[in-house]
């Protein structure tokens, strides 16, 4: 039961459950998968492949929004 | 509100293939609060408002994604490269903006020094070279050198944006010349991006002729936003509005406006 995996997710050390997808990884993180752009190990991650591709450990994920800017 | 003959005759401002009623720009940064921010877009009269790409807050403890306060269906939103310094690092935000959904406009900024915010045009046109052959519409953010101009609108960007001084200065613009010069010489739109600091500004900027003019700080920073943002919308339509009208000729003696002729003896 105390299997989990590392990844790295915005920069930060998480243990997750082996073979989650990045779409289970945003529900668990409570994110709105049309709400944010998934970048996995630099490679963006289109929504409809969200549910396809599963998270390996030490994995470096970046979830980003449109923020205020000039 | 506009109704001056000159304006509504003026010919359409469209950027890489969309044409846009207002020559005003906003960007969304630095707000005291997002209601603020609502209001002063709306003041502003802008259909454009810029956005940054961020890491999404995790712990959810603050900020929400800017699109809660801004309506897609109203606003067109351009999306930055902001607080990227190097061409491999803006090909990654602009490509995550896209991924974003609203549209392949990017505006492209690659910073070149941390204290003034100078773009590094060797990055910036690295940039734009990848970022056109990927399709994007790139409004590249730049210096007020001519050559570097002619670089970017030759890389096949939509527009190219000269600063009027650097980003968040509110110095006006420094250089009234070469903006002409960008303007005259470029055959895509010139937008003035960075270093508006008041309603004046942007009417001098607006008579150089330029197409339109990008600010955030002049508004966001302002003590009360709103009431700038209606400023800066009446100063660039006068700005636009005294362009199309052509001003006097300068002169260094003075000329009387009255008769000379029918003074008593």
């Amino acid at each position: 039961m105390t299997d989990t995996i590392e990844v790295v997710v915005n920069g930060e050390r998480r243990a997750i459950a082996p073979g989650v997808t990045l779409l289970e990884l945003l529900d668990e993180l409570a994110l709105d998968p049309r709400a944010v752009v998934v970048e996995h190990n630099r490679r963006i991650v289109r929504r409809p492949s969200l549910a396809a591709v599963r998270v390996a450990p030490g994995d470096a994920i970046e979830l980003v929004h449109f923020v205020g800017g000039g | 509100m506009t109704t001056a003959v000159d304006l509504v005759r003026d010919a359409p401002f469209t950027i890489g293939g969309r044409t846009f009623q207002s020559r005003l720009m906003v960007g969304t940064g630095k707000y005291p609060d997002h209601e603020t921010m609502t209001r002063a877009i709306e003041a502003s009269g802008a259909e454009v408002v810029t956005v940054a790409v961020r890491r999404v807050d995790l712990d959810r403890s603050k900020q929400a994604s800017v699109l809660h306060y801004l309506d897609p269906k109203r606003l067109f939103l351009l999306a930055n490269t902001a607080g990227c310094y190097t061409a491999a690092d803006a090909i990654r935000y602009a490509r995550l903006a896209r991924e974003a959904g609203f549209n392949d406009f990017v505006k492209l900024e690659v910073i070149g020094d941390e204290e003034t915010l100078l773009p590094d045009v060797r990055g910036l046109l690295e940039a734009a070279t990848v970022l056109v052959k990927e399709g994007f519409k790139v409004l590249a953010y730049t210096n007020e050198d001519l050559v570097t101009a002619l670089r970017l609108e030759d890389a096949g960007c939509a527009a190219v944006m000269p600063l009027a001084s650097p980003i968040g200065s509110g110095l006006g613009l420094l250089n009234p010349f070469s903006v002409r010069t960008i303007k005259r010489r470029l055959r895509v739109p010139v937008v003035v991006d960075a270093g508006v600091g008041t309603a004046s500004d942007a009417c001098v900027t607006m008579e150089q002729g330029v197409d339109g003019i990008l600010m955030n700080t002049a508004i966001a920073a302002a003590q009360d936003p709103v009431a700038m943002a209606h400023a800066m919308r009446l100063a660039v339509d006068a700005g636009r509005a005294a362009f199309l009208a052509g001003r006097m000729p300068r002169r260094d003696v003075a000329m009387p406006s009255s008769p000379l002729e029918g003074m008593l003896d």
